[in-house]
C-alpha cells in the first residue's frame, strides 16, 4: 500500500459524525457534494484549507456518533490521505477500512504531531515519521484480514476479486 | 475459558464451537438493515458487486425513516431509490409511509428480530436489539451491501463489561436515567470495540421498553453492542409480535469481563446529559441554577414507544406547557400512534398545547420538524446532543427521559415531574 504524505490539520477527542458532515447535507450521498461540506461545524475553513494528501490528526474516539459512511466518504473526497488518531470509533473504523479511506491508531504521534507538520505514514509498516519534528512513531499495522481489504481499496473489490 | 452471551452468539453463526475476544470471524446474518439515508449508498455499492441480487428477500428490512415523509426533492430522491431497490428484488419487509415507523421501534414490533439473532443495520443505533438477547450492531453502508449480497459480515468478536443490576428503578426514573448514569461514569468511548451485558436481578424490574431504551444507546459509550439476558418477559414479547423460533443463549459463568459495574437502580435519580456529549450527565439535584428551554422533543428510536408517551402524558394532564414553548411529540411507530390515540393521550398532548407529528427521525439528527436556531436550547429525549445536531452550531441540546423532557416543556426551563 502506498505511503501517505502530507501536511496535517489537528483537531481533539470525540470528533463526531455529526461535525464530520452535518445531517442536513445527508440527502445527497454524492462525494464530491459531501466533500464541500466535510468538517464545517467544527471547521468552517476546513474546505478552504485542505488541500490533496493533507493529513487529519485527531485525539481519541475519532468518527463517534452515526453510522453514516458520508463521514468518511467526504473526508476521502476532500482529498485528505489518511487519519491518525488515538483511537477511532468502531463504526467509522469499519467504514474507512470498507470504503478504502487509510487510517491507523498511535495515541503518541497523536499527541505530539501538531497543525502544519509534515508527516508520513508507511502502512506496511505501520511507521508514521514527522518530517517537521523529525520524529518517529510506531502506529497499529492492520491485521492481514483487514489489509487485504485496504490493499484492494475496499470492501465491494475485495468480495468481487474473492469470487 | 468461558464465553459471554454476545460471544455465544456469535461463534453459533460463524459455526464455530469457541470464539474469544479479539478474534476476526465471518458470521451468517439473520437480518440486514438499512434507512433511507444509508440504503441510497449500499445500493450504489451492491450495484458494483458481481452478484444477481440479494441473498434472501426476507432478511432484508428497508425502513425509509430519517427524512420520511420526503422532507425536499433530494430525499425523495433517496426513497425513490429505495423503494424501486425493494420492488426490483421483492424485500418483503420494506416498510412504506403509512406503514413504517422508526427502525428500531419497528423492527422489533413487526418480530423481525428475536433473542439469539445475528442483525447488522445500516444505523448506529441497530443495537437496540440487544434488549430481545440478539447479537445486533451498527454498520455502514458498504457493509449493508456487503450484507445484502452475501448475508455475511465480517467481525471482531468484541470483549465484554458486565453491568450488574440490583434493586428497581424508582418513580419517575426510567432506562434512560440508567443508561445517562452509565455513559456518564464510562463515557462515550468508555465500552469502545466491547459489549455492554446487563445483568443481574435488576433486570427483571425493567420493562422491555426500558430495556430497549438501555440497548438504544450502547453506541454512545462506544460499546459494539448492549445485550440482555432473556427472561419471561422478553419471550413474552417476540411470542406476542412474532412467529420465528428464538434462541436463548446466556454467558458461561467463567466468562471474560474487563470490567464489572454493580448499579443499585434504587439510587438511581432523574439525569440529564448536557451538551455537547451524552457523557457531560448531572442528576436533576445537580442543577442548582435555572436553564431556560426553547423546545422539546419526545420521540425517537430511544424514548418514543408506549410506555414514554404513558410517562408524558401523565406529566402533561391536566397541565399546559410553558408560553413561548414548542415541545414536539413523535410516536415511534404507527402502531405505537394508533394506541396512544385509542388510550387517550394524543388528546392529552395536544391539549397540554404540545404537536404530535407522524413516526419520524426528522429533528434528532436536525433533518427536519423541530431545527434549531442559532442560542436555543432543547430538552430532548434521543441519543446525541453533539454540536449542531439539531441545527444552529450555537444551539444547545439537553438529553433527558421522556419525564423529565415532559415536565421541563411544562415549566419552561429543566426541570422533573416531583419538582411540578
Amino acid at each position: 500500500m502506498k505511503n501517505a504524505k502530507g501536511t496535517v490539520l489537528k483537531y481533539g477527542d470525540n470528533v463526531d459524525t455529526d461535525v464530520i458532515i452535518p445531517a442536513r447535507y445527508l440527502n445527497s450521498s454524492d462525494p464530491a457534494e459531501l466533500a464541500e461540506h466535510c468538517m464545517e461545524d467544527i471547521d468552517k475553513d476546513f474546505v478552504k484549507k485542505v488541500k490533496q494528501g493533507d493529513i487529519i490528526v485527531a485525539a481519541k474516539n475519532f468518527g463517534c456518533g452515526s453510522s453514516r459512511e458520508h463521514a468518511p466518504i467526504a473526508i476521502k473526497a476532500s482529498g485528505v490521505g489518511c487519519v491518525i488518531a488515538e483511537t477511532f470509533a468502531r463504526i467509522f473504523y469499519r467504514n474507512a477500512i470498507n470504503i478504502g479511506l487509510p487510517i491507523i491508531e498511535c495515541p503518541e504521534a497523536a499527541k505530539d504531531i501538531e497543525a502544519g507538520d509534515e508527516v508520513e505514514v508507511d502502512f506496511d509498516s505501520g511507521k508514521i515519521y514527522d518530517l517537521t519534528k523529525n520524529k518517529e512513531y510506531q502506529g497499529q499495522a492492520f491485521p492481514p484480514f483487514m489489509q487485504k481489504i485496504i490493499d484492494a481499496e475496499g470492501l465491494v473489490n475485495y468480495i468481487n476479486a474473492k469470487g | 475459558m468461558g464465553m459471554t452471551m454476545t460471544q455465544k452468539i456469535l461463534a453459533a453463526h460463524a459455526g464455530l464451537d469457541k470464539v474469544e475476544a479479539g478474534q476476526l470471524i465471518e458470521a451468517d446474518l439473520d437480518l440486514v438493515l438499512g434507512n433511507d439515508i444509508t440504503s441510497p449508498v449500499a445500493i450504489k455499492e451492491m450495484e458494483k458487486m458481481k452478484v444477481d441480487g440479494v441473498f434472501d428477500k426476507d432478511k432484508i428490512a428497508l425502513v425509509p425513516d430519517h427524512f420520511v415523509p420526503n422532507k425536499d426533492i433530494k430525499s425523495a430522491q433517496h426513497c425513490k431509490c429505495v423503494r424501486e431497490f425493494a420492488h426490483k428484488n421483492n424485500i418483503t419487509n420494506y416498510f412504506e409511509v403509512g406503514e413504517m415507523g422508526i427502525e428500531h421501534a419497528l423492527l422489533p414490533e413487526k418480530g423481525l428480530t428475536v433473542a439469539g439473532d445475528v442483525i447488522i443495520g445500516a444505523d448506529s443505533h441497530t443495537c437496540t436489539y440487544g434488549a430481545l438477547g440478539a447479537f445486533s450492531t451498527g454498520v455502514g453502508s458498504t457493509d449493508m451491501a456487503a450484507g445484502m449480497a452475501t448475508g455475511k459480515a465480517w467481525f471482531k468478536v468484541p470483549g465484554a463489561i458486565r453491568f450488574e443490576l440490583t434493586g428497581s428503578l424508582p418513580e419517575w426514573v426510567s432506562g434512560k436515567d440508567l443508561i445517562l448514569h452509565i455513559i456518564g461514569m464510562i463515557g462515550v468511548d468508555g465500552a469502545l470495540y466491547k459489549s455492554m451485558e446487563f445483568t443481574g436481578e435488576g433486570v427483571k424490574s425493567l420493562s422491555m421498553d426500558d430495556r430497549f431504551t438501555v440497548a438504544n444507546m450502547a453506541i454512545e459509550a462506544g460499546g459494539k453492542n448492549g445485550i440482555f439476558p432473556v427472561d419471561d418477559l422478553a419471550m413474552a414479547y417476540m411470542k406476542e409480535h412474532s412467529d420465528r423460533p428464538f434462541t436463548v443463549y446466556e454467558a458461561d459463568e467463567d466468562a471474560i469481563y474487563d470490567e464489572t459495574y454493580t448499579i443499585d437502580l434504587s439510587s438511581l435519580r432523574p439525569t440529564i446529559a448536557f451538551p455537547h456529549l451524552p457523557e457531560n450527565t448531572k442528576t436533576i439535584d445537580e442543577i442548582t441554577e435555572d436553564i431556560a428551554i426553547d423546545q422539546v422533543v419526545i420521540g425517537s428510536c430511544t424514548n418514543g414507544r408506549i410506555d414514554d408517551l404513558r410517562c408524558a402524558a401523565k406529566v402533561l394532564a391536566g397541565r399546559h406547557v410553558a408560553e413561548g414553548m414548542r415541545c414536539i411529540i413523535i410516536p415511534a411507530t404507527q402502531a405505537i400512534y394508533l394506541q396512544a390515540m385509542e388510550e387517550g393521550l394524543l388528546k392529552t398532548f395536544i391539549e397540554a398545547g404540545a404537536v404530535v407529528s407522524t413516526p419520524s427521525c426528522g429533528p434528532c439528527l436536525g433533518g427536519y420538524m423541530g431545527i434549531l436556531a442559532e442560542g436555543e436550547r432543547c430538552v430532548s429525549t434521543t441519543n446525541r446532543n453533539f454540536v449542531g445536531r439539531m441545527g444552529h452550531v450555537d444551539s444547545e441540546i439537553y438529553l433527558a427521559s421522556p419525564a423529565v423532557a415532559a415536565a421541563s416543556a411544562v415549566a419552561g426551563k429543566i426541570s422533573c415531574p416531583c419538582r411540578l
